[in-house]
């Protein structure tokens, strides 16, 4: 067995939040440095241009990348021969969000309660954990700062298993299309496909966390996923929907077996600044 | 692209010559709200109380500001989504705001509604504080400290950069 401390796990957490809330994903921002070169649109051309000097000077000017810093989501991968001492990894994930809303400071974004008291917990507590465990010895956690827009225009959908593909892209796109700007484009699109109800949208929000425009291994999924790039790009959305042909960076789907009467599809949206990180202790 | 260098309060005919997708840098003093602040401003206007700020001389911004780090100016700065605020809008146009900035699309009533005011809703870029933050002269908690980001904030701008996104006639 190998045995690790929450104190450790709590310190690296907490600087890897601190490290992501200014710092967005620097493929993407290469992404957006390309469009930026390529437009021929002025009011795309301004919009990626301010996205692109922001993510410099966020980090020069010790300023967050967004006001929205974010809710702390972890997805651990946690080996079976990995004992925890001290804390369970939720608690951990807790003190983390807590510390680093203190220290770098972040906005405190997370409400107590849902629906009746929304009062503010104050420190960004409670993060969001989901726990796999896996073969080994080894604690990997992918960590993601989410904002609130691109969350709020994320959606799942139980369809037959008889729908055509062309009718699944058309509603996968014309969801996205219809957030306009409020998810904060350019966006990257999360699609989970297959599992069950709550499955899904666990593979939608994992699917936010692969190398960003990574090609996917199943020839029939990477289709798909040119495929819905391809048409959110048509529409015409442009970054911070002010037109233009950067709707999306990139598109990933994550596919699981699922129930012969199912085909559960989720769609979790990131807006462009794409605050993640994978660490491994 | 024109770009419109404004200082608030706005006149009538500063908002009469902005269109549609121009670029203004807006300068002066404005006050943030979200949702709870809208519901606070609203319960007041209802019981016929004066709010401590004028609506006309001022702009309302949608944000809620991160907290700041020691010797800063300001957190990080930014709109949240407008359309949230969209059946909130009325009454404080009635009570004579003119300025809005906030994200994305609003209703089609909100829009009316802005339009019918001679107001001018602008749209402020996602997801750029630290760009934003370098144009915030001061940022202050003015009401309801104990509503966090969601508090009134009040803030000088000194060339802010957002769009037209819908302007009345």
């Amino acid at each position: 067995m190998r045995y690790l401390k929450a104190e450790d796990i709590q310190k690296a957490l907490t600087q890897a939040i601190c490290q992501i809330s200014y710092e967005s994903d620097p493929k993407a921002v290469e992404r957006m440095r390309t469009a930026h070169e390529q437009s021929n649109h002025e009011l795309e051309r301004d919009v990626l241009g301010a996205i692109l000097e922001n993510n410099e000077l966020a980090a020069i000017d010790n300023i967050p990348l967004c006001q929205d810093t974010g809710c702390t989501v972890i997805i651990a991968e946690m080996g079976r021969e990995l004992v925890i001492e001290g804390a369970t990894l939720q608690e951990i994930a807790d003190r983390a969000a807590a510390e680093a809303q203190g220290k770098c400071p972040l906005r405190a974004s997370i409400s107590y309660d849902p629906l009746f008291r929304r009062k503010n917990s104050g420190n960004n507590s409670p993060a969001i954990v989901h726990i796999r465990q896996v073969e080994g010895k080894r604690l990997k956690l992918k960590i993601a700062q989410k904002g609130g827009g691109a969350e709020n225009m994320s959606f799942l959908m139980m369809l037959s298993p008889a729908t055509p593909l062309e009718k699944i892209k058309e509603q996968i796109v014309q969801r996205i299309v219809e957030s306009g700007s409020r998810a904060c484009p350019p966006l990257v699109v999360g699609i989970g496909i297959g599992g069950n109800f709550e499955r899904c949208a666990l593979l939608a929000k994992e699917a936010l966390f692969e190398e960003l425009g990574r090609k996917h291994p199943d020839e029939h999924y990477a289709a798909l996923e040119q495929e819905i790039l391809s048409m959110i790009n048509k529409c015409g959305k442009g970054a911070q929907g002010m037109g233009g042909g950067l709707t999306a960076l990139a598109v990933h789907v994550l596919h699981e077996a699922c129930h012969i009467a199912s085909l559960p599809i989720a769609v979790n949206l990131q807006c462009h600044a794409h605050r993640h990180v994978d660490i491994e202790l | 692209m024109q770009v419109h260098e404004l200082r608030l309060p706005l006149r009538a005919e500063d908002i009469r010559k902005l269109k549609e997708g121009d670029k203004v840098l807006l300068s002066g003093i404005i006050y943030t709200a979200r949702d709870q602040a809208h519901k606070k401003l609203i319960e007041l206007i209802e019981k016929g109380v004066d709010l401590p700020f004028k609506l006309r001389e001022t702009a309302i911004f949608y944000c809620g500001p991160s907290p700041k780090a020691e010797g800063k100016v300001c957190g990080a700065i930014g709109p949240t989504t407008s359309s949230r605020m969209d059946g909130l809008t009325l009454p404080l146009l009635q009570q004579g705001l003119k300025v809005i900035i906030g994200k994305g699309e609003r209703s089609a009533e909100c829009e009316r509604q802005i339009r019918e005011h001679g107001a001018v809703y602008l749209t402020a870029i996602g997801g750029i504080s630290a760009v934003l933050a370098r144009t915030i002269v001061s940022c202050e908690t003015y009401l309801w400290e104990e509503l966090g980001a969601e508090a009134v904030y009040r803030m000088e701008l000194d060339r802010l950069p957002c769009y037209v996104g819908i302007v009345g006639d």
